[in-house]
């Protein structure tokens, strides 16, 4: 009798298996830390949302809670990406495809620094630097372009104002887009940039033919990325905004975020106070979500002319 | 619009490294010339500096002329731009725009010259260009379809009908066919055979039996060694090249004997 010399020997199945196992672990261990928030959001806010009016904060139900720093986040995140995503994106290309190399480089770890910097330090940086600094450009903005309901005066005279918040987010957003998109831009294939320069393209014209059409949806994600980091960032909006009703006014203080409204009222929260924080949370967590799906669906959409085919 | 190229004393540098010397030819309008040799022997090199497309890489510069009827590339004032505009260019592997529909991709090049099109006129121009590159017929019913949807040897039509669509005066060709399947290197032969009517066409390739077949005039460069400068060792009738070649390095790269 010969033995088969393909039978296998040895343990290289059983570690294969192990490996195996390990994966779908951990793979699993996402899934429960992901359920059990979840769970955690939906159970702690329910007496929120089943309180009588007048026991909620503002005594006029969760809604009318909720909706004023619901608008206050969004529109802090909307000025953070107004202003962070032109500029990320033109610090990539100019990382990617215009700075001399050595430069580039130097330049590249600059911006990661950038993003090493914890959020309660910009905060303090916003608060007692970027603030006061522009109570001045916020006065003139009251006096010439107050007819905007967004400049109407009078201006806030520390600068703790919803537009600093905005910019003190820009700040902290503006490293996440440009160490992405400039990693996409680096991607963007030579062949597909030489074909455009053979024809004649200007270095600009390269890169709206060439460059950005191939990095779009990764600019989209590394937008999305910083949106998340924007809606979710507490320190620094606890810090520099000095919190209030929701006004029209960006340069008066007023209005107030989700997170930093948990954070700034989460010590002394107690019972129904402590539910309300948390669905406050529940809504800001569904709103990211939406945001992430909707990322995904623009992304999807244009599938065909990735190039992935 | 078909015009002469006339090369005079040129080197290539990459940094401090010669990678071709002292290249001296002719090139006719209304003609295929071949450059052919064995890999690494610069002629790919050359082919980039006959449209300023070798600064693409860092650190590439030339040193003497090149001439377009009597015009020099290389003169002072003389943006890189608008040499690549008159003197298009075919690359190895198909590069069509993926994110641009075959119509788009036609048109790329149009749009960077002259920006108004209209529609109308743009369709004309589309159904030319893709007729002159023999892809009409396969491609007249998708237009809309993005061009990474086709296979190889379509993709290097769209390309060529690219590069036609901007009217140049000159196609530079490197190594279009290397990474094509037998029926499709034929399809672009017989375009390259058509293009000859109306454009000096140049091309680089690694199969000497299609030098043989496409061109008029052939260009052979070789290396001396790793570390050497290429240089053009012999250029002349394309029949002569491979029947009754002058030079020994020549006969022994033609008849198979290196390379």
């Amino acid at each position: 009798m010969s033995t088969n010399t393909l039978a296998r020997r040895g343990s290289g199945r059983s570690s294969d298996k192990a490996f195996h196992l390990a994966t779908l672990a951990a793979g699993c261990l996402i899934l429960v830390v992901l359920f059990s928030v979840a769970a955690f959001l939906l159970v702690q806010s329910i007496p929120a949302f089943q309180a009588q009016a007048e026991e909620v904060t503002g005594g006029a139900g969760f809604w009318s809670y909720i909706w004023p720093i619901v608008i206050g986040t969004l529109i802090a995140a909307a000025i953070a990406m107004a202003l962070a995503t032109p500029v990320g994106i033109f610090v990539a290309l100019f990382i990617s495809h215009f700075a001399p190399r050595r430069l580039a480089l130097g330049f590249g770890y600059l911006i990661d620094l950038l993003a090493a910097i914890p959020s309660v330090i910009y905060g303090a940086w916003g608060y007692i630097f970027l603030a006061p600094l522009l109570t001045t450009a916020y006065d003139w903005l009251a006096a010439n372009l107050g007819w905007i309901p967004v400049f109407a005066g009078p201006a806030s005279q520390t600068g703790r104002t919803m537009l600093t918040a905005g910019i003190v987010l820009a700040v902290m957003v503006l490293p996440i887009i440009t160490a992405l998109t400039r990693e996409i831009f680096l991607q963007t294939p030579k062949l597909h940039e030489e074909a455009a320069l053979a024809m004649g393209a200007t270095q600009w014209e390269m890169i709206k033919m060439a460059v950005l059409p191939f990095a779009r949806p990764g600019i989209i994600s590394a937008a999305m990325l910083g949106l998340g980091r924007a809606l979710g960032e507490t320190m620094a909006i606890a810090l520099v905004l000095s919190p209030g009703a929701l006004t029209a006014s960006l340069i008066q203080s007023g209005n107030q975020t989700i997170a930093a409204e948990i954070a700034l009222n989460f010590p002394e929260a107690y019972n129904l106070r402590l539910s309300e924080l948390i669905a406050a949370g529940l809504v800001l967590f569904v709103i990211t979500l939406a945001v992430n799906m909707l990322a995904r669906w623009v992304i999807s959409r244009h599938k065909e002319f990735s190039g992935a085919n | 619009m078909s015009k002469r190229i006339s090369v005079k004393d040129l080197n290539v540098f990459y940094g401090d490294f010669k990678a071709v010397e002292d290249v001296t030819l002719d090139i006719a309008p209304r003609s295929v010339t071949a450059f052919i040799g064995p890999s690494g022997c610069g002629k790919s090199t050359f082919l980039r500096t006959l449209n300023r497309m070798h600064e693409v890489i860092p650190g590439a510069r030339v040193e003497g002329d090149v001439l377009l009827d009597g015009d020099n590339l290389y003169g002072p004032g003389v943006d890189p731009v608008t040499v690549r505009s008159r003197i298009g260019m075919v690359f190895q592997r198909a590069n069509p725009f993926p994110t641009m529909s075959i119509r788009d991709n036609v048109l790329a090049g149009v749009k960077l010259n002259n920006k108004r099109i209209s529609s109308s006129d743009a369709d004309d121009l589309v159904e030319r260009s893709l007729r002159g590159a023999n892809l009409w017929k396969e491609v007249k019913d998708r237009l809309q379809k993005p061009g990474s949807g086709l296979s190889g040897g379509q993709q290097q039509r769209l390309c060529i009908a690219r590069a036609i669509a901007v009217e140049p005066e000159v196609i530079l060709m490197d190594e279009p066919c290397s990474a094509l399947d037998p029926i499709s290197t034929m399809a672009i032969e017989d375009l390259i055979a058509e293009l000859e009517k109306d454009y000096t066409v140049v091309i680089v390739t690694h199969n000497m039996q299609q030098a043989a077949r496409v061109s008029e005039r052939t260009a052979f460069f070789n290396i001396a060694g790793a570390g050497e400068p290429g240089r053009l060792i012999e250029y002349s009738d394309t029949t002569d090249i491979f029947n009754n070649p002058r030079e020994k390095s020549t006969e022994d790269y033609v008849s198979g004997r290196f390379g």
